[in-house]
């Protein structure tokens, strides 16, 4: 078990023969994920790494069956690959690709809830079933399988802190990037019910940021809703107000969406916080020994 | 990106949002003939920054003569305007607005935001215009009224009149003026893809007339893209030039109060890597985030910017490298060691992708100054230790 995609999930790629698209698509395929076909308008017909090229997301889901896309394709066009990825009956799209306009990713993630598909990003990592399925740019060599689940904001911290749960000698069954924009698909409130129910994970990380208020939300479900133990880290506690630290969503405005604020809601909910991500592994080495 | 009100007041213009007439100068001759075309018999002399409380700081004032416009402009032209928003050290007035008095009634706040967790744009208004917003968000949060916008229908006129009568509007003739106001100013945050709009005050006249007293704008710097004209009111004498000479080179910086430098791979565990050292009884000096694409050039100018802030004593370079490989990062180190003098203690810590090539690079070149961390703790630790020993 894991969450959301695992060795069987079959897997299109749209951007697919592009640079970005093609170097992570084969690093998808080597890590053992089903990757069978892609998308690329007016390279229909050809073949790419081995797999099927389709001119339209629809042609490629009749033809491969896939169920999940991974979407490569340079950011002004996301909005777009999205939505026809909804149309086709795609279930769960994944976005790597940064920088798409906030307006557009409004209009898409509406549409996308509106088809019943799921999204995960944009601006991400991805997301990786251990040793099952990689759908994203995370160095897959750091996930070892295991029964710990991750939910980060961040994609670097996901790896820092994938790294240490492993290297304490446990392991992960789906980390989840769900990316630091503020629009994005899958949060917290709606991966952890997920983790909850799998009988695989164990314990949960949850990484965070300043900005916005999904940790806020997520505390308060984790309160009346998750049994199993949950470690968090906020990222940004030494930030400035007003200031934009890298990722689009990663603001305090107006002196609201601060690392304290989350941490203490956290602290609330009964989540064992910690204030530097290095001591991620050992908060959960804490949690799984007792 | 941020622009001046003067211009914020030209994209009203164009959708038809009404605005006091006025007119940017940029030196003092020039603000007395914009009052002459103006006329008068008030004017209004207005300092141009990106910050908010320009007022109580002392960068607006009233004139009633062409010689007190004159005056004022001298006065607030070239000075150093601190605000709650410009941070102690100020902000240089560089650009003055000169604009019609106007006959002030009633002041109310009117704006536009995204609101992340409905995931629509918000119009925001209250009637207590001329006060930060935030703080009447504080002190009395039922004096601000939100209405959500799904751009799927647009604005309609339930929002209008959601709006009006949320203000306690009753006239209709200013009900239907200020529908019209707010459905425009919707109509521009969409197509601009602003990020947010806030006329703090808007204004009722004695004649009942709806104004944009102020206006403050923010883009979406995503989509500037496709719109050059919006990117062409880029006003970089209003940034850091540190932060814009990063960002010219695809790394995104925030320079901070502390002692000790940070380059790091990715927001998150840039902010995560600060929090560490903050944790460990340092102090950061920055946030850096060399992002994905990092080479020995992206680098060297990041080892540059750094080293620009005297009071940095050391530099903790945190990488995980996922799509940015490790060697690539070792190599950038020793390529920005030839190119700028490193005169702190760097400590590195590289982890991921290649990062035993990464570790034989940096053993290989044996540069003095170049201490080796194991994780970030460990790095955070050495970067402590060293920035204390420098003192």
């Amino acid at each position: 078990m894991s969450i959301l995609v695992n060795k069987d999930t079959k897997v299109i790629v749209q951007g697919f023969t592009g640079k970005e698209g093609s170097f992570h698509a084969e690093q998808c395929l080597a890590y053992g994920t089903k990757i069978v076909g892609g998308v690329t308008p007016n390279k229909g017909g050809t073949e790419h790494l081995g797999q099927p090229v389709f001119n339209t997301v629809k042609e490629a889901v009749a033809s491969t069956g896939a169920t999940v896309s991974m979407i490569f394709v340079p950011p002004v066009f996301v909005a777009d690959a999205v939505m026809e990825a909804a149309d086709a009956g795609i279930e769960l799209a994944v976005i790597i690709t940064e920088g798409a306009p906030v307006r557009d990713m409004q209009a898409a993630k509406a549409y996308a809830t509106k088809h019943n598909m799921k999204t995960i990003g944009p601006n991400c990592p991805g997301i990786i079933t251990a040793e099952e399925c990689k759908i994203g740019i995370m160095p897959g060599m750091i996930f070892k399988k295991g029964n710990v689940g991750l939910i980060s904001k961040s994609g670097t911290l996901t790896y820092e802190g994938a790294n240490q749960v492993c290297r304490e000698g446990f392991g992960i069954s789906t980390a989840v990037g769900i990316g630091g924009d503020p629009i994005i698909g899958l949060s917290y409130k709606q991966l952890l019910p997920m983790f909850e129910a799998d009988p695989e994970t164990h314990a949960i990380v949850m990484i965070g940021e300043i900005g916005g208020d999904l940790e806020i939300q997520a505390a308060a479900y984790i309160k009346e809703h998750i049994t199993k133990p949950v470690v968090a880290f906020i990222a940004g506690q030494t930030a400035p107000k007003g200031k934009r630290m890298g990722h689009a969503g990663a603001i305090i405005s107006g002196g609201a969406g601060t690392a304290a604020e989350k941490m203490a809601a956290l602290e609330a909910a009964g989540v064992k916080v910690v204030v530097s991500p290095s001591e991620i592994g050992k908060a959960i080495a804490e949690v799984l020994k007792k | 990106m941020n622009i001046h009100e003067y211009q914020a007041k030209q994209i009203f213009a164009k959708y038809g949002v009404p605005t006091p007439k006025g007119l940017m100068a940029e030196s003092v001759e020039q603000a007395v003939e914009n009052a002459k075309v103006l006329g008068g018999p008030v004017w209004v002399v207005k300092a141009q920054i990106h910050a908010g409380g320009r007022g109580l700081g002392g960068g607006v004032k009233l004139a009633r003569s062409i010689e007190e416009v004159e005056k004022l402009s001298r006065e607030i032209l070239g000075m150093t305007l601190i605000t709650h928003q410009t941070g102690p050290e100020g902000k240089l007035v560089q650009k003055l607005y000169i604009e019609d008095g106007a006959d002030i009634k009633d002041e109310l706040y009117l704006g536009v935001v995204l609101d992340r967790a409905r995931e629509m744009p918000v119009i925001m208004a209250s009637t207590e215009g001329g006060m930060a917003i935030e703080d009447v968000a504080h002190n009395t949060p039922e004096k601000i009224i939100k209405i959500a916008v799904d751009p799927a229908i647009g604005f309609q006129g339930f929002h209008g009149r959601e709006l009006v009568f949320g203000l306690g509007i009753t006239d209709s003739n200013e009900q239907k003026k200020l529908i019209s106001f707010a459905s425009k100013l919707y109509k521009l945050y969409m197509e601009n893809d602003a990020e947010m709009i806030e006329i703090n005050p808007l204004v009722k006249t004695g004649s009942g007339e709806f104004l944009a007293l102020d206006g403050k704008m923010g883009f979406d710097d995503s989509a500037l893209g496709r719109h050059p004209d919006i990117e062409a009111m880029r006003d970089i004498s209003e940034e850091d030039a540190d932060e814009r000479e990063a960002g010219e080179y695809g790394l995104s910086y925030v320079s901070l109060d502390g002692e000790i430098g940070c380059m790091v791979n990715g927001a998150g565990l840039a902010m995560g890597t600060m929090d560490t050292i903050n944790y460990m009884g340092g102090t950061p000096a920055n946030f850096l985030d060399v992002g994905g694409k990092a080479n020995a050039e992206t680098v060297a100018k990041g080892f540059e910017i750094i080293l620009k802030n005297p009071k940095v004593k050391a530099i903790f370079v945190n990488i995980f490298g996922g799509i940015v490989r490790c060697d690539r990062i070792a190599n950038g180190i020793l390529e920005a060691t030839k190119l700028v003098d490193v005169h702190v203690p760097v400590i590195v810590r590289l982890d991921g992708t290649n990062a035993p090539e990464a570790a034989e690079i940096l053993r290989n070149a044996n540069i003095a100054n170049v201490i080796a961390a194991t994780d970030l703790a460990d790095g955070a630790a050495k970067a402590v230790a060293a920035a204390k020993q420098a003192k």
